[in-house]
């Protein structure tokens, strides 16, 4: 019999399923980021002067700034100069084509990953934006949902169609100022999703964005906007994978949500980028702002389900503006082998009566560092303002860390702010019960981890939360053996 | 001569460099209920659990037959596969897990292990809704999670509802009377008296005899210091609970 320690160091080991590369002919910048960079960037996707200028000036801003420190990640310094900021497919290069245009092997890159872009395969009742590098290949059920009033279409399109609303909105959030990731991406932002709901409209499906790195040595940084206005209701959700490298590659995306009064956005996420052998090698740094803004009774949701990545830092949070607005935040953050995760949200309450949830799971297997960081701010105004968060920790083996950084800030004595947290770890107890009840280790392993995430996976829709569980047993083979 | 179920011959085995089993003899047949009783650190609860397959022991002699075969060669879940099935002194709680999954997973393991088509979640519900009833348990408990925020007599109860499930060829009780009242402990022993069949067997551990009012073993044992000092009928437990344990431990057990 082998001793207990070994048992569960055993069970962190994981195939990434979606590690292939899809060979294309690319069209790519050189390596290196400066005005001229941007200027190509811009360029190519035929903008006009005002957002030229708005890059610009993030880029400049950016210049002065200092890549941040304080997470809890350790890295190699990255060489932003090395990173190319923009690649796409050679045909794609140019703006974007009908579906029929688009290299098949494009296409059957997604069909692979499980998303068919074809009319006669379509997922049914969600529509699929696809991008691929820094480029969106195709957007489903555009038409369908156009005869609703909706606008769902890549950033650039939007650029190109609805300059008006890109405009008032975009930065209104995420200011370029906002960080040093943040402000990387405004000035090189390249392509993502945007998403109208005009008032009174309930959309119809779910929203989706797949975000693919194909080409070596690129850094994505796709910017997404999704704007709910009065009375309305959508779904978003979005998935991203890469090809497994040595090197790490860099993902500094931007994500804003705006719900206008009595709105509602529930925006899912099921990351997973490729989080690095299982000795620490390759993999992404996903460095990711994302925020939304409530108005008056209005309600923002973040769920995120995170297993991918060497590296996570994002804090997806909600601005409560509006009187009795509501923010949600519920994750799942898995860290396994070398993989390194500092997330968690912020809740800025400045609406009287303003509520917010926080649940947050954090899973650590193998080498795995996770740290849940969130800050929940309660402003002089923000009379009645509610908070409950909770956070626990799960730790699989006994080489991983768990971290937990909660900031409160209260200036309103009317408020309620509850915070709870806890620390346990899959215990051998566990492993036997379930395996002296016929239960093989592995398949008791991811028992007992979907059971400690069942709260987070409630919120997803229901054809995701069948992924996140796959994923999540995936991501966990081999850490108990 | 009927095959033994299990026959375990001088097992000896330590912890952590202590010995804890010095050479028990046991050999149990279809049909049969043995108890085990002993003082507190006479090796029964270790017994138990070398049994099912946990880790951390070290076996330094001896031979566990199981059904002609080689028990300890044999993975824990291998080994509930076969039909071993140890109802736990303290049974775990797995938070969020559903117990009619979790049972419908273990059930059907053993299914796949011995051939058989799995169950489906609708006939799965179907079979348990009848051990439900046959054990007079609250159907409610197959909607909460494993354990999850159950009394200590609930969890035992659930102990002998999932032997009820799984059906086993040979099950170790451990100490299910400990911490259950009078009442819980009725319910408790009904539902092994139900499941006894002729072609399975039951090894009882015990610390008290007042478990054995309510299930009647065929055969009573005192383990004490690693070893079985004393075998024989029911009436043992009785002549136990008047003399004691020390009065019970012949010169011979006794290192010299």
């Amino acid at each position: 019999m082998s001793t207990s320690t070994d048992t569960i160091e055993e069970v962190v080991k994981s195939e990434y399923k979606y590690g292939f590369y899809t060979d294309i002919e690319t069209e790519s910048a050189p390596p290196g980021l400066n005005e001229g960079i941007i200027r190509f960037i811009s360029d190519k996707k035929n903008e006009p002067e005002w957002l030229l200028e708005w890059r610009l000036k993030a880029y400049r801003h950016w210049t002065t700034l200092k890549e941040p420190t304080w997470q809890k990640a350790d890295y190699p310094k990255i060489d932003y100069q090395d990173i190319i900021y923009f690649a796409a497919p050679k045909d794609l290069a140019d703006g974007p084509k009908s579906m029929d245009e688009v290299d098949p092997k494009v296409l059957e890159t997604f069909e692979k990953l499980g998303i068919p872009l074809h009319e006669r395969m379509r997922l049914a009742g969600v529509a699929v934006d696809a991008v691929l590098d820094s480029v969106s290949v195709g957007t489903t059920f555009k038409k369908q949902l156009g005869e609703v009033g909706i606008i769902f279409c890549s950033f650039s399109e939007a650029v190109q169609e609805h300059p008006d609303l890109v405009r008032k909105y975009l930065g209104s959030v995420v200011p370029y100022t906002d960080n040093f990731f943040a402000s990387l991406n405004s000035a090189v932002f390249t392509d993502g999703s945007f998403c109208y709901i005009p008032k009174g409209v309930r959309c119809p499906m779910e929203l989706s964005t797949y975000f693919r790195i194909n080409a070596a040595k690129s850094g994505q940084f796709e910017r997404t906007l999704i704007i709910a206005d009065e009375d309305s209701h959508v779904s978003y959700l979005e998935g991203c994978t890469a090809p497994m490298r040595d090197e790490n590659q860099l993902h500094a995306a931007v994500v804003e949500l705006i719900a206008l009064d009595n709105a509602e956005i529930k925006y899912s996420t099921v990351q997973n980028w490729y989080p690095g052998d299982e000795n620490g090698k390759g993999g992404i740094y996903n460095f990711v702002t994302k925020r939304g803004i409530a108005k008056r009774n209005s309600k923002i949701t973040w769920t995120q389900v995170e297993t991918g990545s060497a590296i996570t830092w994002k804090y997806p949070g909600v601005i409560l503006q509006g009187d009795n607005s509501v923010g949600e935040f519920y994750s799942v953050a898995l860290t396994n082998n070398y993989q390194q995760a500092d997330t968690g949200t912020k809740m800025v309450h400045i609406g009287k009566n303003t509520r917010s949830t926080i649940i947050s799971k954090g899973i650590s297997a193998g080498h795995g560092q996770n740290s849940y960081r969130g800050l929940v701010k309660i402003l002089k105004g923000a009379a009645h303002a509610r908070n409950y968060s909770q956070c626990d920790s799960l730790l699989i083996g006994d080489q991983c860390g768990a971290h937990t950084f909660p900031y409160i800030e209260v200036k309103n004595s009317s408020a309620q702010v509850e915070h709870e947290a806890s620390t346990t770890k899959v215990g051998e107890d566990q492993i036997f019960y379930c395996n002296q009840r016929a239960i093989p280790t592995q398949d008791a392993v991811n028992m007992i981890v979907n059971g400690y995430c069942k709260d987070v996976f409630q919120q997803l829709p229901m054809e995701f939360a069948l992924e996140a569980q796959a994923l999540l047993s995936v991501s966990l083979e081999g850490s108990v053996g | 001569m009927k095959e033994p179920i299990i026959s375990i011959k001088n097992l000896s085995a330590d912890v952590e460099g202590r010995q804890i089993l010095k050479g028990v003899n046991l050999t149990i047949y279809p049909g049969e209920m043995h108890a085990i009783m002993g003082p507190n650190g006479s090796g029964k609860s270790t017994l138990a659990a070398i049994l099912a397959g946990r880790d951390g022991y070290h076996i330094s002699g001896g031979e566990v037959t199981y059904c002609g075969q080689d028990l300890l060669a044999l993975d824990p879940e291998e080994r509930a596969c076969e039909g071993v099935f140890l109802a736990f002194q303290y049974p775990v709680e797995i938070p969020g897990v559903n117990s009619t999954y979790f049972l419908k997973t273990a059930y059907n393991e053993i299914r796949k292990h011995r051939g058989l088509p799995e169950l489906d979640a609708m006939e799965f519900l179907k079979f348990v809704k009848e051990k439900v009833k046959l054990l007079h348990l609250a159907e409610d408990l197959l909607q909460r999670p494993v354990n999850f925020g159950f009394s200590g007599g609930e969890k035992k109860r659930n102990e002998i509802f999932q032997m009820a499930v799984l059906e086993p060829k040979f099950a170790i009780l451990d100490e299910t009377d400990s911490g259950l009242d009078i009442d819980a402990l009725k319910i408790v022993s009904e539902g092994v008296n139900t499941l006894k069949r002729p072609d399975h067997a039951q090894l009882v551990i015990t610390h008290y005899q007042r478990l054995l009012n309510f299930i009647v073993p065929d055969f009573v044992h005192v383990l004490y210091d690693g070893r079985i000092v004393k075998s024989g009928g029911k009436e043992l437990a009785l002549e136990l609970e008047e003399t004691g344990y020390d009065g019970m431990i012949p010169a011979a057990a006794v290192p010299a």
